[in-house]
């Protein structure tokens, strides 16, 4: 079974190239997000497939069929926009049933398809009442009603929760989800925010300066970034830069680290996440059997500054200059204080090799 | 539906109409006259095409050189009353809550689309010796006869900036209405009187978009054609009368298509530069 | 203190403003065939004989009709171009809409003798029809700016989210940009309806005598004397005027039509 295929879909205005030749084979039935900050091409990306705009160059393949150059209107794809773009004229139940009409739809017919999309969304009864009479939320739900009236081959959303406050995005991003694995279509949706990504994301795209940067599952993403970028993007992380001194061990700011997956020689870029961080107060030696090498991925270095997340606690430490950071479970809080000397432990298993700075697995970006 | 350039006919095929009427309409019409500006005239009212200067030269005259200073002073002076009048009174008009605001500019549409001739009549109607306003003064006491106050360059002047009046108002209201209020209130918190707030920040901030407000209204005071045959006399007709004057009754089209051109230039140039301040504004 | 001398301010430019409709208003309610003000004796006759003396009916006719096709022609050329320049990236359209603006900003003359050598060199000289069509010419710029500014309202995304879901070009317009853009065609339509049924030098080279608009009789009427007619049509013309951006202002948002809006960043 194919999908929908992009093969080195690029989009140049002018001197400006706003996608590279972006290559991704999405199967049936997935969830996928388009993450990265604004002005990485993910909007223009996701407009490309939506037949929004014409491409510089590649191809757009679905079920093996190519509609590069199909129009927006012959695609059959539902959309569902960032400002929403319910038409004012209409009412919510018009809204939804526009794509019926515009084929003909009968107007019975219209009103039944539109009530019962309106209980999809969970807005029963709202048919009559104006968009202008909407809350931000049912604008929300008509919007997707509206884009899934067509039972579409692909469902697009461009960054579609951005306008509502946190707690309501949180529960809308759940329901999202519910309703996407309930109908499983293919869904692809744009977002800049990384926690709505691992929220819904059967494949997380992480996009930066017109380029993906990793195409994969949430937790690889998260557990596996591809480079620094998508390290650093994805939640928070520490970098440290080291030089390989012998096969499996490499020099870092304050110590010294040992681990697989080092290049065999040369410098080596490192990811850790904070919580994956120990921390000792330096007068204890050893964790709690964390390693043979005692010495080896402890660093010594000072606590500059601790504060409290609620669920988690949050430690600055000054390593060597350079600074870590290691987050705890409240219960888990070793005994320091800030100025205090403190070890840092990175256990092997929590580094993650990235290829060097300014550097991807392929080309280096213009 | 992406934006971009139309490239098969089909997709060009809307600005057809509007293309070919502007052109057929407009363009040729205009091109026309031009033709006419050169052409010879036949004495009965005819004309012939011809490459002559004769048209323009006439211009040179002593009385055309009256005509045409006079026309341009009074349009000026116009302009300078209106917009002296018209600024202060848009700045209030767009502070005004909503409603009057729109009630103020029902009110002076429709005194801006009446027709000349209508004002004309009207306002020879108010400064006639039998309906007045010398008979209200009279039966207050102030005069003792009623008299007619038209024909005059007085009334001339009245009824212009009565005309331009309006006209200059909504050219200056979009500026008005978009003034940033928090610049007043700023200079009103470092302790300027209203008054002075108004001639401190509100004129000078404006100042381009007078300047254009001014030769749109000149522009227009301009193109005057019949009050300065109902209000004014003889000596007060402009180049507008003069050019109706020449083409309808003395059947010199060539010669009225001459000053036309003449009038076309001088209009361009200054809306060109109109444009110019107001792009200046914008930026 | 000030606020007292803003509203004498305004107060004093009303009654300036409205001063000569007025007189005119009180003219025409004079019993006798004169022009007294205040009236010498108050008679609706006047008004009466607009309707029931041939020439005066045959001239509100007269102006009613090329108003109302002028306009009609007016809009029937703008909205094709108005929507063409929005709808593709075409800046060489541009030069269309500039056209379209010329003959308003330019003196009236101007366009009036420019239509009296096209009109006799096309043999057309005098008849109706060319006052139809020179007025919609003249006027075009009218309906061109409001349907720019209402096609300037309407969202991109609306089309792009109706073309989504397969909506081709001309549906989109039938099913979202028309609905969106009919008000700023109504007032188009009507700005240019006044405008023609009050405008005097063109219709008069084109089709002067041959066609006797309302302004046009009114001029002639002024020539040969005046009579208390003149006043009540010009009364009914202002009555019907104030009426028209009335509804314009009831139906429509008349500070946006006149560019007063915010730039929304």
């Amino acid at each position: 079974m194919s999908a929908l295929v992009l093969d080195g879909l690029t989009k140049r205005y002018g001197g400006f190239t706003a996608v590279h030749g972006a290559s991704l084979r999405i199967p049936h039935g997935q969830f996928v997000c388009l993450l990265g900050p604004s002005g990485c091409g993910k909007t223009t990306l996701l407009r490309m497939i939506a037949g929004l705009e014409e491409p510089s160059g590649g191809q757009l393949l679905i079920d093996d069929r190519d509609i590069t150059a199909t129009p927006a209107h012959k695609r059959d794809f539902g959309m569902v926009f960032q400002s929403l773009a319910l038409f004012p004229h209409l009412s919510a139940g018009e809204n939804i049933a526009y794509p019926l009409r515009i084929r003909g739809v009968p107007a019975d017919e219209r009103r039944r398809k539109a009530d019962s999309l309106l209980e999809l969304v969970r807005l029963p009864g709202m048919a009559d009442r104006p968009v202008s009479r909407l809350s931000g939320g049912q604008r929300q739900r008509v919007a997707i009603a509206r884009a899934l009236a067509l039972e579409p081959k692909l469902f697009l959303l461009d960054e579609p929760l951005s306008a509502l406050d946190a707690k309501l995005r949180e529960a809308m991003q759940i329901e999202l989800k519910q309703l996407q694995r309930r109908l499983g279509i293919t869904t692809i949706v744009v977002t800049h925010d990384q926690r709505e990504a691992m929220t819904m994301a059967d494949l997380v795209v992480v996009m930066s300066e017109g380029r993906i940067r990793q195409a994969a599952p949430p937790m690889e993403v998260y557990r596996r970034p591809a480079d620094a970028f998508v390290a650093d993007f994805i939640g928070m992380t520490n970098l440290l830069e080291g030089e390989v001194t012998a096969p499996g061990r490499a020099s870092v700011p304050g110590g010294e680290l040992v681990l697989d997956g080092l290049p065999p020689h040369g410098r080596a870029l490192l990811s850790v996440r904070p919580e994956e961080v120990l921390l000792h107060p330096a007068t204890a030696s050893g964790g709690q059997g964390s390693g043979q090498g005692a010495v080896a991925n402890r660093l010594a270095g000072t606590l500059s500054f601790v504060r409290d997340l609620g669920a988690s606690v949050e430690f600055r430490i000054d390593v060597s200059g350079r600074e870590i950071v290691a987050l705890t479970r409240p219960q888990d809080r070793p005994a320091v204080e800030p100025g205090a000397a403190v070890i840092v432990e990175i256990p092997a298993e929590a580094c993650v090799v990235l290829p060097p700075e300014g550097g991807t697995a392929g080309e280096r970006p213009s | 539906m992406i934006r971009r350039a139309p490239r098969s006919l089909g997709e060009h095929a809307p600005i057809l109409f509007p293309a070919l009427m502007l052109v057929v309409f407009f363009v040729i019409p205009f091109g026309l006259m031009i033709a006419v500006s050169v052409a010879r005239r036949i004495p009965g009212g005819f004309y012939e095409p011809d490459l002559v200067l004769a048209n323009y030269e006439r211009f040179l005259s002593a009385f055309f050189g009256g005509v045409l200073s006079f026309s341009l002073e009074l349009a000026a002076l116009v302009a300078v009353v209106a917009v002296g009048i018209g600024f202060p009174f848009t700045y209030r008009l767009a502070r005004l809550p909503r409603a009057a605001q729109v009630r103020w500019l029902v009110f002076l549409l429709s005194i801006l689309s009446l027709s000349e001739v209508i004002i004309g009549f009207a306002w020879s109607t108010l400064l006639s010796r039998t309906a007045g306003i010398t008979n209200l003064l009279v039966a207050v006491g102030l005069m003792a006869e009623p008299q007619s106050l038209s024909p005059s360059f007085g009334a001339l002047l009245a009824g212009m900036v009565y005309q331009a009046f309006p006209y200059t108002v909504l050219v200056l209201y979009p500026a008005l209405a978009r003034l940033d209020p928090a610049l007043v209130e700023a200079s009103r918190t470092l302790g300027a009187s209203p008054v002075k707030a108004f001639f401190t920040v509100v004129v000078p901030s404006q100042r381009n978009t007078i300047v254009a407000t001014l030769i749109m209204a000149f522009v227009f005071a301009l193109g005057c054609y019949l009050l300065p045959q109902l209000l004014g006399r003889p000596q007060h007709w402009t180049l507008s009368v003069l050019i109706t004057d020449q083409a309808i009754y003395q059947s010199n089209m060539p010669f009225a298509a001459a000053m036309a051109v003449f009038l076309v230039l001088v209009s361009l140039a200054l809306v060109g530069l109109s444009l110019l301040f107001g792009r200046k504004e914008e930026a | 203190m000030l606020r007292w001398l803003n509203s004498l301010m305004a107060g004093l430019i009303g009654l300036v403003l409205a001063a000569p409709i007025l007189v005119v208003a009180g003219v025409s309610l004079n019993a006798k065939r004169s022009l007294d003000f205040p009236p010498n004796g108050l008679s609706l006759a006047w008004y009466a004989e607009i309707f029931t003396d041939p020439g005066w009916r045959g001239a509100l006719i007269a102006s009613l009709v090329v108003a109302a096709l002028s306009a009609a022609l007016a809009v029937a050329i703008a909205f094709p171009l108005a929507w063409f320049i929005w709808r593709w990236r075409a800046p060489w359209a541009r030069a269309f809409e500039v056209l379209g603006m010329a003959p308003f900003i330019l003196p009236p003359v101007i366009t009036a003798l420019g239509f009296l050598s096209f009109w006799s060199t096309a043999g057309q000289y005098g008849e109706p029809w060319t006052v139809v069509v020179s007025h919609a010419i003249f006027f075009v710029t009218l309906p061109l700016v409001t349907l720019s500014l209402g096609f300037g309202a309407v969202d991109r995304s609306f089309v792009e989210a109706a073309s989504t879901m397969g909506a081709d070009d001309h549906t989109v317009l039938r099913t979202v940009v028309m609905p969106l853009v009919r008000p700023y065609m109504i007032s188009g339509f009507a700005f240019a309806f006044v405008l023609s049924l009050n405008e005097y030098i063109v219709a008069y080279m084109v089709a002067g005598f041959t066609l006797e608009t309302l302004p046009i009789k009114i001029f002639n009427a002024l020539r040969y004397g005046y009579t208390p007619t003149m006043a009540a049509v010009t009364v009914l013309f202002v009555l019907l005027t104030a009426a028209v951006f009335g509804l314009i202002a009831r139906f429509g948002d008349l500070p946006r039509l006149l560019g007063a809006w915010i730039k929304p960043d």
